[in-house]
């Protein structure tokens, strides 16, 4: 992606974002209030980040790859069901990467 | 409100500033590393404030994908801000629209919880502008950090980079998973479904597409309560 059309997507995405929660404060509530509305708004953001996490833990280029990101990833899971703080899971799963990647060469 | 009151306030608030603070560095560090500059890596965290919005658009961008993709996902995660804006409205209590303007601004996870977690809507008022002032600030001196320090990166301290982004949006996704969440079981079957729709798509769409079309899995939230309707 060229600079231009990065800078292109780094403003449009932050209006729309900004719009987004303008709308919440603005809008009446009964709007916004339908089931069918909040139900989809309260499970799209697990849909979302759990494919964050399969592209960027197990994904290059278009195509599946197994590597260290996918024992860091596992490391992160296990910190996080132990109640680690969030900055003791990112270290923890860097370094298990870092590891993958001295060992492996 | 008692002093007690406002300070416990402020200090929750601030610590919750500090803490929020700590994924700015990683979110500056993702940034640069998917390939924007500093600068557009701080505009991000100056203009768009809303983190995992950001950490969706440099994911995508990162894994090659394009404009509409790439701003898609930031759209769709940042709607439930708007959610989180008609449940914030009667208790900021915002007059004219300048005030509602820059509140706004400031509606994101971390606000909307200590405000609406407040034992009344004063309290309510305090803790969400401190809480978004403390955060604005940590954040966007954070996101700078975490930018100029990417560049000096090795590697090897790349492949750890790598390996920290995931594990990044595992932490914002993982309390929605958890017991004491809403609906855990069925985030759970989302999540899950999300994750594999995007890995089996990953070789036939282009970047970034993948994530986007994920949220077909949100048609999996629909059926137990449809059951439990008919029976």
């Amino acid at each position: 992606m060229s600079t231009g059309t990065l800078w292109t997507v780094v403003l449009a995405g932050a209006l729309g974002c900004y719009l987004l929660k303008l709308a919440g404060l603005s809008v009446p509530a009964a709007w916004v209030q339908h089931p069918t509305v909040t139900r989809v708004v309260e499970f799209v953001p697990a849909a979302l980040l759990a494919a964050l996490v399969a592209v960027q833990a197990a994904t290059s280029d278009g195509a599946l790859v197994v590597d260290g990101r996918l024992v860091g990833l596992a490391v992160a899971a296990l910190a996080l069901a132990l109640r680690a703080p969030f900055i003791v899971v990112l270290v923890l799963a860097g370094a298990a990467g870092a590891l993958v990647h001295v060992v492996t060469g | 409100m008692t002093t007690s009151d406002r300070t416990a306030t402020l200090r929750d608030a601030i610590g919750l500033g500090v803490a929020v603070g700590l994924y700015g560095v990683a979110f500056g560090a993702a940034a640069v590393g998917a390939g924007l500059d500093a600068w557009q890596a701080l505009a991000m965290s100056a203009l768009m404030f809303t983190g995992a919005s950001q950490f969706a658009l440099v994911g995508v961008v990162g894994a090659g994908g394009g404009a509409l993709a790439a701003v898609g996902s930031a759209l769709l995660l940042g709607t439930r801000n708007t959610v989180y804006g008609v449940r914030l409205a009667p208790v900021l209590a915002l007059r004219g629209g300048l005030r509602r303007a820059g509140a706004a601004h400031l509606v994101i996870d971390e606000t909307t919880a200590m405000a609406v977690a407040a034992p009344d809507p004063q309290l309510g008022r305090l803790a969400f502008w401190v809480t978004g002032a403390t955060i604005y600030l940590g954040w966007n001196a954070t996101t700078l950090v975490g930018a100029l320090g990417a560049g000096a990166l090795g590697e090897t301290a790349q492949a750890a980079l790598d390996s920290v982004v995931p594990a990044a949006f595992l932490a914002l996704l993982w309390p929605r998973l958890t017991r004491g969440a809403a609906e855990a079981a069925v985030q759970r079957r989302v999540a899950l479904g999300g994750a594999v729709i995007a890995l089996a798509l990953t070789p036939f769409v282009p970047a970034g597409v993948q994530v986007v079309l994920a949220v077909v899995a949100v048609g999996l939230a629909g059926r137990p309560r449809t059951r439990e309707a008919r029976a």
